[in-house]
This record gives C-alpha cells, sequence and structure tokens, in this order.
C-alpha cells in the first residue's frame, strides 16, 4: 500500500477542512486537534461540500442543509439514515499529509 | 391546644426552610404515617435560600426560587403556619408554644430552626440602613435601598459577602467589601486563592479592603458613613452585615437537649430525647455544625429513616464543596484546602494572567481536596474523585488535564451512574434516568420537580439539561434559554463572563466554560458574541464561522457562492453597471439578477473565481451572506421626487456607510424613505427612517419576511443627524443585547418598546455616549471583507488545494 502526498499540512488550517480534486475523486481533508481526517466532498443528501462545513469534535455539519457526518467512520449521524461516506486512511509525514486510495491498491496489483 | 381529629401521631416540625421541608419530603416518601404541623416564622413557603444571592442580583426573580408552593402543602394536609415562632418548648408535656401564644402539642418534634446571621458588635448598628442578609425579606430591603450610584458597605468577604457585593453591583452601586482577615473567602480557600478571587472581584469593579474593621457606623438617624480601624470614613447609604451565621440552638436549650456549638446529634440524628430530633444548620454532628445544603439533605435522609421507625442508615459527616455564585467569578472548594497534616501532596497550578488558581490535596492516592479559581470546569470530576476515594496512581499525570470530550454527549456518558449531578441536593446521575424513564419526564422543570436536581445552587442546571438531550425522547428545552447543551449558560450571562473575563476568542470560552468542542449552532454565536463584546478587538477564528463568512459569499444549493457588490442606496453609475456585466461575462457568471434590495446578484460563482471577480469589480462587499448589515433601501426622495419632503438617497448612503461591515446577531435590513408614501418599504424593515415635512420618524423591528410585521415608532425628531443618531443607538443596542439569530422583530416584542426607548434614545447622556462610541469603535475595527482577496487569512482561504503527487505516476513507480 502506497501513500500518496497530498499538501503540506499547514495549508489546512485547524478545525476547518479543504477540498482536493485526486483522480477523479473530490476528497474534503480536515484538520482536527487529534490529527488529519479525509473523506469524499460529498454529502449523500444533496451532494453539498463537505469541506465547506462547522466541525465539531470529529463531525462535520454539512453547509447546506445541516446532515452531520462522522469524519472517522463516514456514518451519517443526523438524520439517522442508513447511508454513509467513504473516509481514506491519512497520516502527516514530514509536514506533508498523505493519504491512501483504494484504486491505488488495484492499480499496484 | 389543637384538637386532633385522627389517630395518627402528631409531627410538628419548628422551621419553613430547605433542610426542614427536605427532611419532611423524605418522610412521606415512607408513607403518610403522621399529621402534620409546620411553623415558619418567615411569612414565605420555602424556598432556596441560596439562590438569594441569584434574586439580588437580577437573575431569578422571587418567584422562581420557591420550592414548595402552597398547594404542595395543601394537597398534602400539612397544617402550615407561616409567620409564628415557636418561644417554648415543655418536652414533658410535650408542647410547643408560639409567639403568638398558641400551644401545640406533638408526638415527635423535628426541629430545623436553621442559624441567623453573626453581627460583629459595632457602634451605630442599629441605624437605618443597616441589614443582616438572611431572607427573602432581607433581600427585598437590600433590593429597595440599592439604585445606580448608591453606596453600599458589605461587612465580610466570604462566600456570603462577596455574593452580596456583586448582587448590589448589578444593581449599581458601588460596593466595598470589608473583610477582617488577610485573604478573602478564607473558610474556603488558601491564602493564594483569596488573592486571585480578591483581583477578580476588583476586576469587576468591586473595591476589597482586607485586615480591616469598621470601628463605627456614622449617622443620625440613617447611615451616612462608616469609620474603619484606621480612622479612614467612607461615604455610605446602606451597610450589608454577612459575616458568618450562628446556628438556632435555643429551642434546644429550652427543652434541655445536650447543646454545643448547635443542637448535639448521634449518627441517626437523634437528640438526647426520643422524640425529639434535630436537622440542618441547627445541629452540631460529631463536633461540626454546617452551612451549606448538600449535607443538610443528606441528613435529612438518615433522619427520616430513623423518625418513622426505619433505623438503620447513618450520618456520617460530609465532605463539603461550595461554589460562589458570582459570575466571572468562578470558585470551587472542597474537602482539605491546607496542608494541616504531614503526608498530603499538593498539585498547583497557577495563570496569574488568565486569573486561573489550581490546587489539588491529594493523600495516598487519593484525592482529598480541591481548589479551583477562575476555571471550575473539572469541579464535578474532583468532587467525585474526593467522594469516592477513587485510587489516582495511573492519573497522576494528568490529573489538571482533562481529557476533551470527543463529542457533546460523551463527557455525560462518561459520568458513572453513583456521579452526583446535584452537589445540593444530593441526585446522582443514575437517580435523575430513571427517573426520566419513569416518569416520561422532558423538561428541566420536570425534572426538578420529581427530583430536586438543580433545585439547589441550579449550577449543574447544564448538565441536567444534557442529560435530558440525551435520554429523554421528548426532550423539550425550558424557557430561560441556554446557548447550547455545548455552553450551557442564557447568552446575557456568556456576554458578562466573556467581558469579566477578558476572553476573546471562542475557544476560549468553550474550554473554560463549555465541552471545549463547541457546534455549529454555538461557534458562529460565540464569533459574534468575542467580536461584538471586544468591538472587533477579538481573536479571529475562521473554523467557527460558517462558511458564507470564511470566504465572503452566500453558498448555494451546488456549492457555488452568489456574489452581490454593495450599492449603497441602491445607487450605481455606468461605470459599475459596465464593470459587473464584464465580470459576468468574463467568469461565465451563470444568472445576474436584480435583488429585492436595490441591487444586483451574480449567482452560481465558483469558490476560487471569488477573489478574481471581486478585484475586476472593485466594488465592496455587500454583506449579502452575513449575519450583518445588508442594506440601506432608499426611494428618490427630494432630490427627484415630486412629492419627496426629505433628501431619502444621501440620508440612506449616509446611514449605510456608517453601519456597513458591522456584524449584527442576525441580518439587518435597512430602509430610507423621503415621504410617508414609504416606496422603498421602511416600515417593514429591521430599521427605516420616515422622512416627513420637517422631521423624520424612525422605526423599528420590521419585517416582510415569513411573517409580516409592522416596525414600531422609536422616536420623532427633527433633523436628519439626529434620525442617524437614533438608529445608531437602536443598531448598538440591537446587538448588545439580542441573542444570536434573534431579529429585531422579536428582539423588540421580546425587550418591549419602552424599555428600548428608555436605554436608547432617552437614555442619560453617558449612556447613549457609551452606546455610540462602542459602535465607533468597532466601526473603526472593521474593514470590507473582499479585500481579504489581497491578504488571505490562510494560503488555501479560497483555492482549491492541488495535489503534490498524482495517482497515476506513483502506481508507476
Amino acid at each position: 500500500m502506497s501513500w500518496l502526498k497530498v499538501t503540506p499540512a499547514e495549508n489546512v488550517p485547524l478545525r476547518e477542512g479543504r477540498s482536493v480534486c485526486i483522480g477523479r475523486r473530490e476528497i474534503a481533508i480536515f484538520h482536527l486537534p487529534d490529527g488529519f481526517k479525509a473523506i469524499d466532498n460529498r454529502c449523500p443528501h444533496n451532494l453539498g461540500p463537505l469541506c465547506d462545513g462547522i466541525t465539531k469534535g470529529t463531525t462535520v455539519v454539512c453547509p447546506l442543509h445541516g446532515w452531520n457526518i462522522n469524519l472517522e467512520t463516514g456514518k451519517v449521524l443526523k438524520p439517522d439514515v442508513p447511508v454513509g461516506v467513504t473516509t481514506y486512511p491519512v497520516r502527516v509525514s514530514e509536514g506533508i499529509v498523505e493519504i491512501q486510495l483504494p484504486e491505488l491498491k488495484e492499480a499496484v496489483a | 391546644m389543637k384538637p386532633r381529629k385522627t389517630k395518627k401521631p402528631h409531627l410538628v416540625l419548628v422551621g419553613n426552610g430547605m433542610a426542614g421541608i427536605a427532611c419532611l419530603e423524605q418522610i412521606l416518601r415512607y408513607g403518610d404515617m403522621f399529621d402534620v404541623t409546620i411553623f415558619g416564622d418567615e411569612t414565605h413557603v420555602n424556598y432556596s435560600r441560596i439562590l438569594l444571592s441569584n434574586v439580588l442580583a437580577g437573575v431569578h426573580g422571587f418567584d422562581d426560587i420557591t420550592l414548595n408552593p402552597l398547594e404542595w402543602y395543601r394537597e398534602r394536609n400539612i397544617s402550615l403556619r407561616l409567620g409564628v415562632r415557636i418561644t417554648g418548648i415543655d418536652p414533658v408535656a410535650r408542647t410547643v408554644t408560639g409567639d403568638d401564644g398558641a400551644v401545640t402539642s406533638y408526638d415527635k418534634l423535628l426541629i430545623a430552626t436553621g442559624s441567623h446571621p453573626f453581627v460583629p458588635p459595632v457602634p451605630g448598628l442599629e441605624k437605618k440602613g443597616v441589614c443582616a442578609w438572611r431572607t427573602l425579606d432581607d433581600t427585598q430591603r437590600l433590593l429597595e435601598w440599592s439604585a445606580p450610584g448608591k453606596h453600599a458597605i458589605v461587612l465580610g468577604g466570604g462566600l456570603l459577602g462577596l455574593e452580596a457585593a456583586r448582587g448590589l453591583q448589578v444593581q449599581g452601586c458601588h460596593v466595598t467589601v470589608i473583610h477582617l482577615l488577610d485573604t478573602l473567602m478564607n473558610r474556603q480557600l488558601d491564602s493564594t486563592g483569596g488573592h486571585y478571587v480578591q483581583r477578580k472581584m476588583e476586576n469587576i469593579g468591586i473595591t476589597v479592603r482586607t485586615k480591616c474593621t469598621v470601628r463605627a457606623i456614622h449617622g443620625k438617624e440613617r447611615v451616612e458613613s462608616v469609620e474603619l480601624n484606621t480612622g479612614k470614613i467612607l461615604p455610605a447609604d446602606f451597610v450589608v452585615v454577612a459575616a458568618g451565621i450562628l446556628p438556632n440552638a435555643e429551642l434546644g436549650r429550652m427543652a434541655g437537649l445536650e447543646v454545643k456549638r448547635g443542637i448535639v446529634v448521634n449518627d441517626f440524628l437523634e437528640t438526647s430525647n426520643p422524640d425529639i430530633f434535630a436537622v440542618g444548620e441547627c445541629v452540631e454532628h460529631r463536633g461540626m455544625t454546617y452551612g451549606l445544603v448538600a449535607p443538610l439533605i443528606e441528613q435529612g435522609k438518615v433522619l427520616a429513616a430513623t423518625i418513622t421507625g426505619n433505623k438503620g442508615p447513618t450520618y456520617e459527616g460530609s465532605s463539603t464543596a461550595t461554589k460562589l455564585k458570582v459570575a466571572g467569578v468562578e470558585v470551587f472548594s472542597a474537602g482539605v484546602i491546607e496542608e494541616t497534616e504531614p503526608g498530603l501532596d499538593i498539585v498547583r497550578y497557577e495563570d496569574p494572567g488568565l486569573g486561573i488558581y489550581k490546587k489539588l490535596v491529594l493523600k495516598g492516592g487519593h484525592m482529598v481536596g480541591a481548589i479551583l479559581v477562575g476555571d471550575t470546569s473539572e469541579s464535578g470530576r474532583y468532587m467525585e474523585w474526593i467522594r469516592s476515594k477513587e485510587d489516582l496512581t495511573a492519573k497522576r499525570r494528568n490529573l489538571l488535564i482533562p481529557e476533551p470530550p470527543k463529542d457533546p454527549g460523551a463527557s455525560i456518558a462518561e459520568m458513572s451512574d453513583s456521579e452526583v449531578v446535584c452537589g445540593c441536593m444530593g441526585v446522582t446521575k443514575g437517580t435523575i434516568i430513571t427517573a426520566i424513564h419513569d416518569r416520561g419526564i422532558c423538561t428541566l422543570s420536570q425534572l426538578k420537580e420529581a427530583t430536586r436536581a438543580s433545585a439547589g445552587c441550579g449550577s449543574c442546571a447544564g448538565t441536567c439539561t444534557a442529560l435530558l438531550a440525551a435520554v429523554a425522547p421528548g426532550f423539550e428545552p425550558d424557557g430561560k434559554q441556554v446557548l447550547c447543551g455545548c455552553v450551557p449558560f442564557p447568552e446575557e450571562q456568556l456576554r458578562e463572563m466573556v467581558h469579566t473575563q477578558q476572553i476573546r476568542s471562542v475557544q476560549q470560552v468553550l474550554d473554560i466554560y463549555g465541552n471545549g468542542t463547541g457546534c455549529e449552532k454555538c461557534r458562529p454565536a460565540l464569533s459574534y458574541m468575542v467580536d461584538m463584546v471586544w468591538c472587533g478587538e477579538h481573536e479571529e477564528d475562521r473554523s467557527s464561522r460558517f462558511i458564507n463568512d470564511r470566504v465572503h459569499a452566500n453558498i448555494q444549493k451546488d456549492g457555488t457562492f452568489s456574489v452581490v457588490p454593495r450599492m449603497r442606496g441602491g445607487v450605481t453609475s455606468p461605470a459599475e453597471l459596465r464593470r459587473i456585466a464584464e465580470v459576468a461575462e468574463k467568469y461565465n457568471v451563470p444568472l445576474v439578477k436584480v435583488t429585492g434590495s436595490q441591487r444586483l446578484d451574480l449567482l452560481g460563482v465558483k469558490k476560487q473565481d471569488l477573489p478574481g471577480i471581486w478585484a475586476d469589480l472593485g466594488m465592496p462587499s455587500g454583506q449579502a451572506y452575513a449575519k450583518g448589515v445588508r442594506m440601506v433601501k432608499t426611494c428618490v426622495g427630494s432630490e427627484f421626487c415630486r412629492f419627496g419632503t426629505q433628501d431619502a438617497i444621501n440620508t440612506g448612503v449616509e446611514l449605510e456607510k456608517r453601519l456597513e461591515n458591522l456584524f449584527t446577531p442576525h441580518k439587518t435590513k435597512l430602509a430610507v424613505v423621503g415621504c410617508p408614501r414609504n416606496c422603498a418599504e421602511a416600515t417593514v424593515k429591521d430599521i427605516g427612517l420616515i422622512g416627513q415635512e420637517g422631521s423624520w420618524q424612525v422605526v423599528v423591528g420590521g419585517a416582510a419576511g415569513k411573517s409580516v410585521r409592522k416596525a414600531d415608532v422609536l422616536v420623532t425628531v427633527a433633523s436628519t443627524e439626529e434620525a442617524l443618531e437614533s438608529a445608531e443607538l437602536f443598531f448598538q443596542y440591537y446587538r448588545e443585547h439580542a441573542n444570536y439569530l434573534e431579529r429585531t422583530y422579536d428582539f423588540v416584542e421580546r425587550t418591549g418598546m419602552d424599555k428600548i426607548r428608555r436605554e436608547t434614545v432617552y437614555a442619560v447622556p453617558e449612556a447613549r455616549a457609551g452606546l455610540l462610541d462602542r459602535l465607533r469603535k468597532a466601526k473603526s475595527a472593521s474593514y470590507d471583507a473582499w479585500l481579504e482577496r489581497e491578504q488571505p487569512k490562510t494560503a488555501t482561504q479560497f483555492v482549491q488545494i492541488q495535489p503534490m503527487e498524482a495517482p497515476e505516476e506513483v502506481s508507476y513507480r
């Protein structure tokens, strides 16, 4: 499994999100007090840009209609609907945010 | 002698205060075993004495602190004798005699007479204007005496004295606290803690004199001044004595009971007479007397078991904890606070700049005491550690560092069921949850009624509300709204705390008074609050702002943004229109629309195009995305219109210039019209100026949105400058007093136009100048948000991140 370098960590301010296009995916990278998170930048409700939401703990609130989505699991917490958003492993290495995409595994294999 | 109708034994309760009634409530839980008669020397039903400080500070009204209304007594067939003081007791005949001469027989007697204020011997105490502070009537008297500018002297710098001082200061008095010893609250704090508290009291404007006594009180009939031991004379309109309390043990002496400082009771709360029991501040147990609520409640539970024939539970003394109820001066103290014995470990933390002092006292592996000044957010956890004697060896490195809760519900989830939520009434989390489930409780007042939780000092109301929100299916917030479960305080109180505690950032408010995390509701509200309180000199935290206020544009349903440049008064020029047209074409703007606010909206703009569009437009932000000043709509006015009587356009442009770029609790729309034909609809705007022959009418609180409301007249003035100033006064008053997301039309209805006029256009000159000064200060710190295109807050404020590596490249490596 390989890690993809995305951006210097300081490009994502604390408690905020930023979007990045990697291949065909648009991913929201969040900088939380306990680390970085990565999640598809689309709310399952009306495709709202999650990167523009306010965070509360490990939850992001979609700026369009207030859906609550857990950034670690991708689970929709509010309303109570059985849908989710894809999340990605993310880490910071030497000050650079790095992300792992499932496609990569397939490509390398 | 009062005839008895039934055969049930007659229980006589002397004392209608918190201890006696709490005990009686416990007795009634064992069944309807007694005929009950209660004597109270006050003329009120049982109320929460510890909330008197909130009544004095104007937080609560008299009715708010009632614990048991008259119906409570009536429904339980309790014979209630108010205003009667028991002056005699015959333990052989088993009767008590009231000061009205009536003799009442008893089978069981419960003495809960409480305590009385200690009054130091000072010449002149008999003069009018001297009052000890103990009862509801005392509080009423103090409220009558206090008024802005009056000089109040408080004797005693303990818990009671400081709460009195703050209450009187809130009423506008100049307050001086005189304290015998060299540090304040010396019963609850060590000398360092006392100094921190003193600094905080002085910061909020209260004068403190320690190591000081009053030699005499001077004045003809009424108090005029006090003379200190140093010979200094201080002017005084009234004097409050809050120098401590002494148990009311006189009845015990008359009955021949064993009495030391208080009526001596054993672990079953029995006195030396088998038919007489005592509870509360009047008793002495294992050499201790208590002046706090929590121990009285614990005693009452034991006594109830004993007196109903269920003898077994014992009272073994209480580890006491106190909180000071002064907004902005947070103090908590529990257990051992001084190094009184060898083998104690002291953990200390001090930040003089922020005024935070913490001291934890450990013995062996567990905690035996704690002092917290300036930040009491961890008090519940420390109290639980002291109570449970939990072994803290593994937590030793992190005692002072709280684990930040992961989500608002987590801190609730982490509490054990045995953890005491309401320290005053001794109600655990488990009891509350059981009550919520069993009785279908939905509101805080129902919970208070059923369990007594939060009926004491009320400081646990936030936790109780959070528990309700987490557990009760049909949770309804109570009338007195707190901002949010994350920071469970009313906004009014938060504004005061932000001001007095010098808090300039959202995160600090959340760390000190909240759960450290916040949410999408409270973070923007707190952002507005710190900005408003500090007139723009706050620490801006964009992560707490809604996306519109991060990028200064209104997010649309597809994640694009709209751009509305400012056109003051709806006036534009061919050059501006040309630039707008060019920009719309250059950036392929999908829709250009004339708005209802007499300006133009460019819709469907990508975030990364915003800075370029703003630069090409060369016009300032119209704030069409913000909870702030939107526009001043104008009619043509006297410049061109045949009917115009006032110059609506120029007045509107001037008004917009004076208020633009400022934030408000909710969006604010204004209009200026040149005659009563009202072409720009000023009567349905948040603020409207209506020109008429020779004068302007200033109207406020209008709405034409979800609901339609005709604005109320604030004032009618002769000159344009007066009209503008009246609008500014109301504008700043709304900024300072409305809750976040409260439109002017809700604000004026909640506040009342009389009060608004009294505190704005009809206020004393100093108050008007204060409002205008703060408005000007905020205005000078404000700026056109679109200039952030030149100096973005962060490198990626508007631009999308470009990945450093593409997936294909990696896969071919």
